[in-house]
Protein backbone atom coordinates (compact mmCIF):
# COMPACT_ATOMS: atom_id res chain seq x y z
CA UNK A 1 0.00 0.00 0.00
CA UNK A 2 1.70 3.31 -0.61
CA UNK A 3 1.97 5.64 2.37
CA UNK A 4 -0.06 8.98 2.30
CA UNK A 5 3.18 10.66 1.97
CA UNK A 6 4.18 9.24 -0.90
CA UNK A 7 1.14 11.63 -2.40
CA UNK A 8 1.29 14.23 -0.10
CA UNK A 9 4.83 15.67 -0.85
CA UNK A 10 4.87 15.80 -4.88
CA UNK A 11 0.92 16.76 -4.34
CA UNK A 12 2.33 19.79 -2.08
CA UNK A 13 5.18 20.41 -4.40
CA UNK A 14 2.89 20.31 -7.59
CA UNK A 15 0.54 22.68 -5.93
CA UNK A 16 3.51 25.62 -5.00
CA UNK A 17 5.15 25.02 -8.13
CA UNK A 18 1.68 25.33 -10.12
CA UNK A 19 0.92 27.93 -7.62
CA UNK A 20 3.80 30.56 -8.35
CA UNK A 21 4.08 29.17 -12.69
CA UNK A 22 -0.17 30.70 -12.45
CA UNK A 23 0.89 33.84 -10.52
CA UNK A 24 3.91 34.91 -12.60
CA UNK A 25 1.59 34.23 -15.35
CA UNK A 26 -1.55 35.83 -14.39
CA UNK A 27 0.63 39.35 -13.48
CA UNK A 28 2.58 39.03 -17.41
CA UNK A 29 -1.09 38.01 -18.73
CA UNK A 30 -2.74 40.75 -17.63
CA UNK A 31 -0.73 42.92 -18.62
CA UNK A 32 0.16 42.84 -21.46
CA UNK A 33 -4.00 42.00 -22.07
CA UNK A 34 -4.11 45.31 -21.31
CA UNK A 35 -1.56 46.94 -23.25
CA UNK A 36 -2.70 45.12 -26.38
CA UNK A 37 -6.15 46.12 -26.25
CA UNK A 38 -6.17 49.80 -25.00
CA UNK A 39 -2.53 50.91 -26.39
CA UNK A 40 -1.10 51.14 -30.26
CA UNK A 41 1.41 48.75 -30.13
CA UNK A 42 3.65 47.55 -33.20
CA UNK A 43 3.83 44.21 -34.37
CA UNK A 44 0.49 43.89 -32.22
CA UNK A 45 -0.49 40.78 -34.16
CA UNK A 46 3.54 38.69 -34.22
CA UNK A 47 3.05 39.54 -30.86
CA UNK A 48 0.00 38.17 -30.22
CA UNK A 49 0.66 34.90 -31.95
CA UNK A 50 4.31 34.68 -29.86
CA UNK A 51 2.07 34.79 -26.85
CA UNK A 52 -0.22 32.27 -27.78
CA UNK A 53 2.82 29.85 -29.05
CA UNK A 54 2.99 27.80 -26.08
CA UNK A 55 -0.57 26.32 -26.18
CA UNK A 56 0.59 24.94 -29.90
CA UNK A 57 4.13 24.47 -29.31
CA UNK A 58 5.31 20.52 -28.06
CA UNK A 59 6.37 20.77 -24.39
CA UNK A 60 9.45 18.93 -25.46
CA UNK A 61 10.18 21.89 -27.45
CA UNK A 62 9.36 24.71 -24.90
CA UNK A 63 11.86 22.44 -22.84
CA UNK A 64 14.56 22.22 -25.37
CA UNK A 65 14.17 26.14 -25.64
CA UNK A 66 14.32 26.41 -21.85
CA UNK A 67 17.48 24.29 -21.44
CA UNK A 68 19.64 25.42 -24.28
CA UNK A 69 18.28 29.12 -22.93
CA UNK A 70 19.10 28.85 -19.18
CA UNK A 71 20.88 25.73 -19.14
CA UNK A 72 24.84 26.40 -17.27
CA UNK A 73 26.32 26.71 -20.94
CA UNK A 74 24.33 29.42 -21.89
CA UNK A 75 24.67 33.48 -21.52
CA UNK A 76 21.39 33.63 -19.54
CA UNK A 77 22.03 30.73 -17.12
CA UNK A 78 25.54 31.51 -16.28
CA UNK A 79 24.72 35.05 -15.79
CA UNK A 80 21.76 34.11 -13.45
CA UNK A 81 23.95 31.50 -11.68
CA UNK A 82 27.19 33.72 -11.28
CA UNK A 83 25.31 36.88 -10.12
CA UNK A 84 22.02 36.22 -8.81
CA UNK A 85 23.01 32.91 -7.60
CA UNK A 86 19.60 31.57 -9.43
CA UNK A 87 19.79 28.11 -10.94
CA UNK A 88 16.49 27.07 -13.26
CA UNK A 89 17.99 23.83 -14.29
CA UNK A 90 17.36 20.78 -11.96
CA UNK A 91 15.63 22.96 -9.37
CA UNK A 92 11.57 23.50 -8.28
CA UNK A 93 11.94 27.48 -9.54
CA UNK A 94 12.68 25.84 -13.05
CA UNK A 95 9.60 23.96 -12.77
CA UNK A 96 7.55 26.82 -12.66
CA UNK A 97 8.89 29.02 -15.14
CA UNK A 98 8.56 25.89 -17.47
CA UNK A 99 4.73 25.60 -16.36
CA UNK A 100 4.27 29.24 -16.47
CA UNK A 101 5.34 29.73 -20.03
CA UNK A 102 3.23 27.10 -20.78
CA UNK A 103 0.08 28.35 -18.56
CA UNK A 104 0.57 32.06 -20.28
CA UNK A 105 -1.37 32.14 -23.31
CA UNK A 106 -4.79 30.42 -21.37
CA UNK A 107 -5.09 33.55 -19.25
CA UNK A 108 -3.75 35.72 -21.50
CA UNK A 109 -6.32 34.74 -24.27
CA UNK A 110 -9.27 34.91 -22.04
CA UNK A 111 -7.60 38.47 -20.15
CA UNK A 112 -7.64 39.87 -23.70
CA UNK A 113 -11.45 38.70 -24.35
CA UNK A 114 -12.76 39.94 -21.14
CA UNK A 115 -10.78 43.08 -21.72
CA UNK A 116 -12.19 43.54 -24.83
CA UNK A 117 -15.79 42.58 -24.19
CA UNK A 118 -15.42 45.78 -21.32
CA UNK A 119 -17.78 48.68 -22.25
CA UNK A 120 -15.28 51.05 -24.02
CA UNK A 121 -18.13 54.07 -22.50
CA UNK A 122 -17.74 53.09 -19.19
CA UNK A 123 -13.74 53.47 -19.23
CA UNK A 124 -14.15 57.05 -21.11
CA UNK A 125 -16.86 57.82 -18.67
CA UNK A 126 -14.04 57.00 -16.21
CA UNK A 127 -10.93 59.48 -18.02
CA UNK A 128 -13.66 62.42 -18.63
CA UNK A 129 -14.41 62.17 -14.83
CA UNK A 130 -10.46 62.79 -14.05
CA UNK A 131 -9.29 59.13 -13.37
CA UNK A 132 -5.89 58.29 -14.38
CA UNK A 133 -4.99 55.27 -16.88
CA UNK A 134 -3.84 53.30 -14.29
CA UNK A 135 -6.84 54.15 -12.29
CA UNK A 136 -9.01 53.44 -15.21
CA UNK A 137 -7.30 50.06 -15.49
CA UNK A 138 -8.27 49.23 -11.70
CA UNK A 139 -11.12 50.87 -10.69
CA UNK A 140 -13.24 49.99 -14.13
CA UNK A 141 -11.63 47.50 -16.48
CA UNK A 142 -10.42 45.41 -13.95
CA UNK A 143 -13.67 44.55 -11.98
CA UNK A 144 -15.90 44.05 -15.10
CA UNK A 145 -13.43 41.67 -16.97
CA UNK A 146 -12.37 39.33 -13.43
CA UNK A 147 -14.59 36.70 -14.46
CA UNK A 148 -13.31 36.01 -17.58
CA UNK A 149 -9.63 36.78 -16.61
CA UNK A 150 -10.43 34.41 -13.18
CA UNK A 151 -11.82 31.51 -15.54
CA UNK A 152 -8.62 31.97 -17.75
CA UNK A 153 -6.20 31.35 -14.41
CA UNK A 154 -8.56 28.24 -12.99
CA UNK A 155 -7.78 26.68 -16.43
CA UNK A 156 -3.85 27.85 -16.40
CA UNK A 157 -3.54 26.47 -12.70
CA UNK A 158 -4.91 22.91 -14.11
CA UNK A 159 -2.48 23.12 -16.89
CA UNK A 160 0.48 23.97 -14.70
CA UNK A 161 -0.48 21.13 -13.04
CA UNK A 162 -0.61 18.86 -15.23
CA UNK A 163 2.73 19.86 -16.96
CA UNK A 164 4.89 17.30 -17.99
CA UNK A 165 7.23 17.53 -21.15
CA UNK A 166 9.00 20.44 -20.37
CA UNK A 167 9.63 20.67 -16.75
CA UNK A 168 10.79 16.79 -17.20
CA UNK A 169 13.43 18.44 -19.57
CA UNK A 170 14.31 21.41 -17.49
CA UNK A 171 13.52 20.55 -13.97
CA UNK A 172 14.08 16.32 -14.15
CA UNK A 173 12.64 14.00 -11.05
CA UNK A 174 13.89 14.99 -8.07
CA UNK A 175 12.30 13.63 -5.33
CA UNK A 176 10.97 16.39 -3.28
CA UNK A 177 12.53 18.88 -4.96
CA UNK A 178 11.32 18.81 -8.81
CA UNK A 179 8.98 15.34 -8.59
CA UNK A 180 5.89 16.54 -9.42
CA UNK A 181 2.65 14.66 -9.48
CA UNK A 182 2.47 14.04 -13.39
CA UNK A 183 6.54 13.10 -13.19
CA UNK A 184 6.18 11.07 -9.97
CA UNK A 185 3.22 9.10 -11.91
CA UNK A 186 5.57 8.06 -14.85
CA UNK A 187 8.40 7.05 -12.92
CA UNK A 188 5.99 4.88 -10.68
CA UNK A 189 4.81 3.36 -14.02
CA UNK A 190 8.29 3.10 -15.17
CA UNK A 191 9.33 1.13 -11.87
CA UNK A 192 5.95 -1.33 -11.91
CA UNK A 193 4.81 0.28 -8.84
CA UNK A 194 1.12 0.44 -10.02
CA UNK A 195 -0.72 0.90 -6.64
CA UNK A 196 1.02 4.50 -6.23
CA UNK A 197 0.78 5.21 -10.04
CA UNK A 198 -2.55 4.48 -9.43
CA UNK A 199 -3.13 6.37 -5.91
CA UNK A 200 -1.59 9.36 -7.40
CA UNK A 201 -3.69 9.35 -10.64
CA UNK A 202 -6.75 9.26 -8.65
CA UNK A 203 -5.51 11.99 -6.31
CA UNK A 204 -4.79 14.26 -9.12
CA UNK A 205 -7.88 13.14 -10.53
CA UNK A 206 -9.87 15.05 -8.07
CA UNK A 207 -7.78 17.91 -7.55
CA UNK A 208 -8.15 18.79 -11.43
CA UNK A 209 -12.38 18.10 -11.48
CA UNK A 210 -12.38 20.22 -8.51
CA UNK A 211 -10.41 23.15 -10.52
CA UNK A 212 -12.56 22.18 -13.19
CA UNK A 213 -15.96 22.36 -11.18
CA UNK A 214 -14.70 25.96 -9.63
CA UNK A 215 -14.07 27.66 -13.16
CA UNK A 216 -17.16 26.47 -13.91
CA UNK A 217 -19.00 28.13 -11.34
CA UNK A 218 -16.90 31.37 -11.90
CA UNK A 219 -18.04 31.13 -15.71
CA UNK A 220 -21.79 30.82 -15.50
CA UNK A 221 -23.43 34.07 -14.39
CA UNK A 222 -21.60 35.57 -17.44
CA UNK A 223 -23.06 33.18 -19.51
CA UNK A 224 -26.33 33.87 -19.22
CA UNK B 1 -27.22 11.17 -41.52
CA UNK B 2 -25.59 12.51 -44.36
CA UNK B 3 -23.15 14.28 -42.28
CA UNK B 4 -22.24 11.17 -40.45
CA UNK B 5 -21.42 9.52 -43.57
CA UNK B 6 -19.41 12.44 -45.27
CA UNK B 7 -17.53 12.68 -42.03
CA UNK B 8 -16.80 8.72 -42.07
CA UNK B 9 -15.32 8.85 -45.77
CA UNK B 10 -13.17 11.95 -44.83
CA UNK B 11 -11.35 10.32 -42.14
CA UNK B 12 -11.34 7.14 -43.88
CA UNK B 13 -9.92 9.02 -46.75
CA UNK B 14 -7.74 10.64 -44.42
CA UNK B 15 -6.59 7.54 -42.70
CA UNK B 16 -5.78 5.90 -45.94
CA UNK B 17 -3.42 9.17 -47.16
CA UNK B 18 -1.53 8.82 -43.69
CA UNK B 19 -0.97 4.89 -43.98
CA UNK B 20 0.16 5.59 -47.21
CA UNK B 21 2.45 8.70 -46.13
CA UNK B 22 3.73 6.46 -43.35
CA UNK B 23 4.44 3.46 -45.95
CA UNK B 24 7.03 6.17 -47.22
CA UNK B 25 8.28 7.49 -44.42
CA UNK B 26 9.28 3.63 -43.53
CA UNK B 27 6.15 2.18 -41.02
CA UNK B 28 6.03 -0.74 -39.61
CA UNK B 29 5.07 -3.72 -42.10
CA UNK B 30 4.60 -7.31 -42.44
CA UNK B 31 8.45 -8.21 -42.87
CA UNK B 32 9.30 -6.02 -40.10
CA UNK B 33 11.10 -7.04 -37.07
CA UNK B 34 10.66 -4.89 -33.68
CA UNK B 35 13.58 -5.15 -31.73
CA UNK B 36 13.61 -3.88 -28.46
CA UNK B 37 17.14 -2.63 -26.62
CA UNK B 38 18.34 -1.23 -23.94
CA UNK B 39 19.35 2.65 -24.49
CA UNK B 40 23.16 1.74 -24.15
CA UNK B 41 22.89 -0.64 -26.95
CA UNK B 42 21.21 2.49 -29.74
CA UNK B 43 24.54 2.67 -31.64
CA UNK B 44 25.82 -0.79 -31.63
CA UNK B 45 22.48 -2.08 -32.26
CA UNK B 46 21.82 -0.16 -35.28
CA UNK B 47 24.93 -1.63 -36.65
CA UNK B 48 23.68 -4.53 -36.24
CA UNK B 49 20.16 -3.92 -37.89
CA UNK B 50 22.20 -2.89 -41.18
CA UNK B 51 24.23 -5.92 -41.10
CA UNK B 52 21.05 -7.69 -40.38
CA UNK B 53 18.93 -6.08 -43.49
CA UNK B 54 21.78 -6.88 -45.55
CA UNK B 55 21.53 -10.12 -44.43
CA UNK B 56 17.73 -11.15 -45.03
CA UNK B 57 16.81 -8.94 -47.88
CA UNK B 58 13.29 -7.90 -47.71
CA UNK B 59 13.39 -7.66 -43.89
CA UNK B 60 13.27 -4.41 -42.21
CA UNK B 61 14.51 -4.00 -38.29
CA UNK B 62 12.84 -1.41 -36.55
CA UNK B 63 14.27 -0.36 -33.16
CA UNK B 64 12.97 0.56 -29.47
CA UNK B 65 15.42 2.26 -27.41
CA UNK B 66 14.50 2.88 -24.25
CA UNK B 67 15.45 1.44 -20.22
CA UNK B 68 15.10 -1.89 -19.46
CA UNK B 69 12.29 -2.33 -17.49
CA UNK B 70 10.74 0.39 -18.95
CA UNK B 71 10.92 -1.85 -22.50
CA UNK B 72 9.83 -4.74 -20.32
CA UNK B 73 6.87 -3.47 -18.78
CA UNK B 74 6.10 -2.30 -22.52
CA UNK B 75 6.26 -6.40 -23.43
CA UNK B 76 4.41 -7.67 -20.55
CA UNK B 77 1.44 -4.97 -21.69
CA UNK B 78 1.22 -6.50 -24.87
CA UNK B 79 3.65 -4.58 -27.17
CA UNK B 80 4.25 -6.50 -30.60
CA UNK B 81 7.94 -6.94 -30.19
CA UNK B 82 9.60 -9.55 -31.33
CA UNK B 83 13.58 -9.53 -29.29
CA UNK B 84 14.17 -8.54 -26.00
CA UNK B 85 17.52 -6.94 -25.10
CA UNK B 86 18.07 -5.89 -21.55
CA UNK B 87 21.09 -4.19 -19.69
CA UNK B 88 20.92 -6.73 -16.57
CA UNK B 89 20.37 -10.01 -15.67
CA UNK B 90 17.93 -8.41 -13.62
CA UNK B 91 15.05 -7.10 -16.40
CA UNK B 92 15.48 -10.26 -18.32
CA UNK B 93 14.66 -12.36 -14.61
CA UNK B 94 11.72 -10.54 -14.57
CA UNK B 95 10.83 -11.05 -18.13
CA UNK B 96 11.29 -14.83 -17.90
CA UNK B 97 9.04 -14.90 -14.91
CA UNK B 98 6.27 -12.98 -16.28
CA UNK B 99 6.48 -14.97 -19.45
CA UNK B 100 7.14 -12.52 -21.54
CA UNK B 101 10.06 -14.40 -23.50
CA UNK B 102 10.62 -17.79 -24.60
CA UNK B 103 13.65 -18.88 -22.34
CA UNK B 104 14.92 -21.48 -24.72
CA UNK B 105 16.31 -18.74 -26.81
CA UNK B 106 17.81 -16.71 -23.70
CA UNK B 107 21.70 -16.14 -23.98
CA UNK B 108 24.07 -13.52 -22.04
CA UNK B 109 26.04 -11.45 -25.28
CA UNK B 110 28.26 -8.63 -24.39
CA UNK B 111 29.23 -6.80 -20.92
CA UNK B 112 29.94 -3.60 -19.94
CA UNK B 113 31.69 -0.86 -17.57
CA UNK B 114 30.63 1.23 -15.19
CA UNK B 115 32.77 4.77 -15.44
CA UNK B 116 31.98 8.17 -13.80
CA UNK B 117 32.56 10.81 -16.39
CA UNK B 118 33.00 14.21 -15.57
CA UNK B 119 31.94 17.19 -18.51
CA UNK B 120 34.77 17.36 -20.62
CA UNK B 121 35.90 21.03 -19.55
CA UNK B 122 35.85 20.38 -15.96
CA UNK B 123 39.54 20.00 -14.10
CA UNK B 124 38.30 18.04 -11.28
CA UNK B 125 40.09 15.43 -10.11
CA UNK B 126 38.58 12.35 -8.90
CA UNK B 127 39.52 8.68 -8.51
CA UNK B 128 37.35 6.58 -6.43
CA UNK B 129 33.75 6.76 -5.45
CA UNK B 130 34.74 8.46 -2.13
CA UNK B 131 35.72 11.31 -4.13
CA UNK B 132 32.30 12.18 -5.36
CA UNK B 133 31.66 13.59 -1.80
CA UNK B 134 33.81 16.74 -2.68
CA UNK B 135 31.66 19.44 -2.00
CA UNK B 136 32.60 21.07 -5.93
CA UNK B 137 30.67 17.94 -6.97
CA UNK B 138 27.23 19.52 -6.60
CA UNK B 139 25.20 17.53 -8.89
CA UNK B 140 25.65 13.86 -9.95
CA UNK B 141 23.54 12.10 -12.87
CA UNK B 142 22.54 8.93 -12.30
CA UNK B 143 19.55 6.74 -13.80
CA UNK B 144 16.58 5.92 -11.72
CA UNK B 145 17.74 3.03 -10.02
CA UNK B 146 13.59 1.12 -9.75
CA UNK B 147 13.32 1.40 -13.80
CA UNK B 148 16.84 1.44 -15.21
CA UNK B 149 19.67 -1.04 -14.90
CA UNK B 150 22.76 1.33 -15.07
CA UNK B 151 21.27 3.37 -11.95
CA UNK B 152 21.22 -0.65 -10.03
CA UNK B 153 24.35 -1.14 -10.83
CA UNK B 154 25.79 2.45 -9.56
CA UNK B 155 23.46 2.21 -6.77
CA UNK B 156 24.64 -1.46 -5.73
CA UNK B 157 28.24 -0.13 -5.85
CA UNK B 158 27.43 2.76 -3.78
CA UNK B 159 25.50 0.86 -1.64
CA UNK B 160 28.41 -1.35 -1.37
CA UNK B 161 30.78 0.88 -0.67
CA UNK B 162 28.06 2.82 1.85
CA UNK B 163 27.92 5.72 0.29
CA UNK B 164 24.79 5.83 -1.41
CA UNK B 165 23.07 8.16 2.07
CA UNK B 166 25.93 10.27 2.15
CA UNK B 167 25.49 11.46 -1.70
CA UNK B 168 21.79 11.04 -2.12
CA UNK B 169 21.44 14.81 -1.78
CA UNK B 170 23.25 15.34 -4.71
CA UNK B 171 21.47 13.04 -7.41
CA UNK B 172 19.71 14.02 -10.24
CA UNK B 173 17.42 10.84 -11.51
CA UNK B 174 17.75 10.22 -15.52
CA UNK B 175 14.96 7.96 -17.21
CA UNK B 176 18.32 6.29 -18.72
CA UNK B 177 21.98 6.30 -19.36
CA UNK B 178 22.10 8.48 -22.48
CA UNK B 179 20.17 11.38 -20.53
CA UNK B 180 22.38 11.04 -18.02
CA UNK B 181 25.34 11.56 -20.70
CA UNK B 182 23.49 14.11 -22.17
CA UNK B 183 22.98 16.18 -18.76
CA UNK B 184 27.25 15.45 -18.46
CA UNK B 185 27.99 17.20 -21.73
CA UNK B 186 25.99 19.17 -21.87
CA UNK B 187 27.56 20.51 -18.36
CA UNK B 188 24.63 20.91 -16.35
CA UNK B 189 25.48 18.50 -13.93
CA UNK B 190 29.12 18.33 -12.13
CA UNK B 191 28.84 14.23 -13.17
CA UNK B 192 27.25 11.09 -13.81
CA UNK B 193 27.11 7.50 -13.91
CA UNK B 194 27.37 5.78 -17.53
CA UNK B 195 28.63 2.88 -19.07
CA UNK B 196 32.10 2.68 -20.74
CA UNK B 197 30.55 2.54 -24.18
CA UNK B 198 28.54 5.74 -23.94
CA UNK B 199 30.89 7.68 -22.73
CA UNK B 200 33.00 6.17 -25.45
CA UNK B 201 30.96 8.12 -28.10
CA UNK B 202 31.55 11.24 -26.55
CA UNK B 203 35.22 11.61 -25.82
CA UNK B 204 35.22 15.35 -27.25
CA UNK B 205 32.40 16.36 -24.74
CA UNK B 206 32.71 14.11 -21.67
CA UNK B 207 35.80 12.58 -19.80
CA UNK B 208 36.43 9.24 -17.82
CA UNK B 209 37.56 9.91 -14.02
CA UNK B 210 36.86 6.46 -12.97
CA UNK B 211 35.76 3.13 -13.56
CA UNK B 212 33.88 1.31 -10.78
CA UNK B 213 33.60 -2.07 -9.79
CA UNK B 214 30.25 -3.16 -9.23
CA UNK B 215 29.37 -5.84 -7.58
CA UNK B 216 27.14 -7.90 -10.18
CA UNK B 217 29.38 -7.60 -13.58
CA UNK B 218 27.09 -5.46 -16.19
CA UNK B 219 25.73 -8.41 -18.40
CA UNK B 220 23.56 -8.17 -21.28
CA UNK B 221 20.90 -10.62 -21.97
CA UNK B 222 18.50 -11.33 -25.32
CA UNK B 223 15.60 -13.26 -26.06
CA UNK B 224 12.87 -13.44 -28.69
CA UNK B 225 9.26 -12.56 -27.18
CA UNK B 226 6.93 -15.18 -26.62
CA UNK B 227 4.44 -13.05 -28.39
CA UNK B 228 6.92 -12.88 -31.69
CA UNK B 229 4.83 -13.04 -34.85
CA UNK B 230 7.90 -14.57 -36.11
CA UNK B 231 9.97 -16.07 -34.03
CA UNK B 232 11.90 -17.81 -36.87
CA UNK B 233 13.08 -14.25 -37.77
CA UNK B 234 13.59 -12.99 -34.59
CA UNK B 235 16.01 -16.31 -33.86
CA UNK B 236 17.90 -15.04 -37.21
CA UNK B 237 18.70 -11.71 -35.27
CA UNK B 238 19.29 -13.15 -31.87
CA UNK B 239 21.95 -15.47 -33.78
CA UNK B 240 23.50 -12.60 -35.52
CA UNK B 241 23.64 -10.87 -32.49
CA UNK B 242 25.70 -14.02 -31.19
CA UNK B 243 27.85 -15.13 -34.28
CA UNK B 244 31.07 -13.55 -34.74
CA UNK B 245 30.54 -10.95 -36.97
CA UNK B 246 27.78 -9.46 -34.71
CA UNK B 247 30.06 -9.78 -31.61
CA UNK B 248 32.58 -7.96 -33.91
CA UNK B 249 30.03 -4.84 -34.42
CA UNK B 250 29.66 -5.03 -30.97
CA UNK B 251 33.53 -5.20 -29.95
CA UNK B 252 33.72 -2.36 -32.33
CA UNK B 253 31.74 -0.06 -29.99
CA UNK B 254 33.54 -0.83 -26.97
CA UNK B 255 31.01 -4.07 -25.11
CA UNK B 256 33.11 -7.03 -24.05
CA UNK B 257 32.53 -10.54 -24.07
CA UNK B 258 30.23 -11.65 -21.54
Amino acid sequence: MPALNDALTPLLLTLKVAGCATLIAFVFAVLWAHVLTHYRVMGREIIDSIFTLPMVLPPTVLGYYLLVLVGRRSPIGSWLEDTLGIRLVFTWQGAALAASIVAFPLIYKAARAAIEDVEHQLEKAARLLGASETKVFFRVTLPLAWRGILAGTMLAFARAMGEFGATLMIAGSIPGKTQTMSIAIYEAVQAGRDDLANFLVLVTSVVCVAVLLASGKLLRPRML
Amino acid sequence: MYLNKMLGQGARSLAKLLNVLMAFAGGASAQDLTVSAAASLTDAFRALGQQFEKDHSGSKVVFNFAASDVLLRQIAEGAPVDVFASADIKAMDSAAAQSAINVGTRANFAANRLVFVLPGNRATKLSALADLQQPGLRQIAISQPAAVPVGRYAKAALDEAKLWSALEDKFIYTQNVRQSLDYVARGEVDGGFVYATDAALMRDKVKVAFEIATPLPAIYPIAVTRRSTQPKLAQQFVDLVKSPAGQQILTHYGFLKP
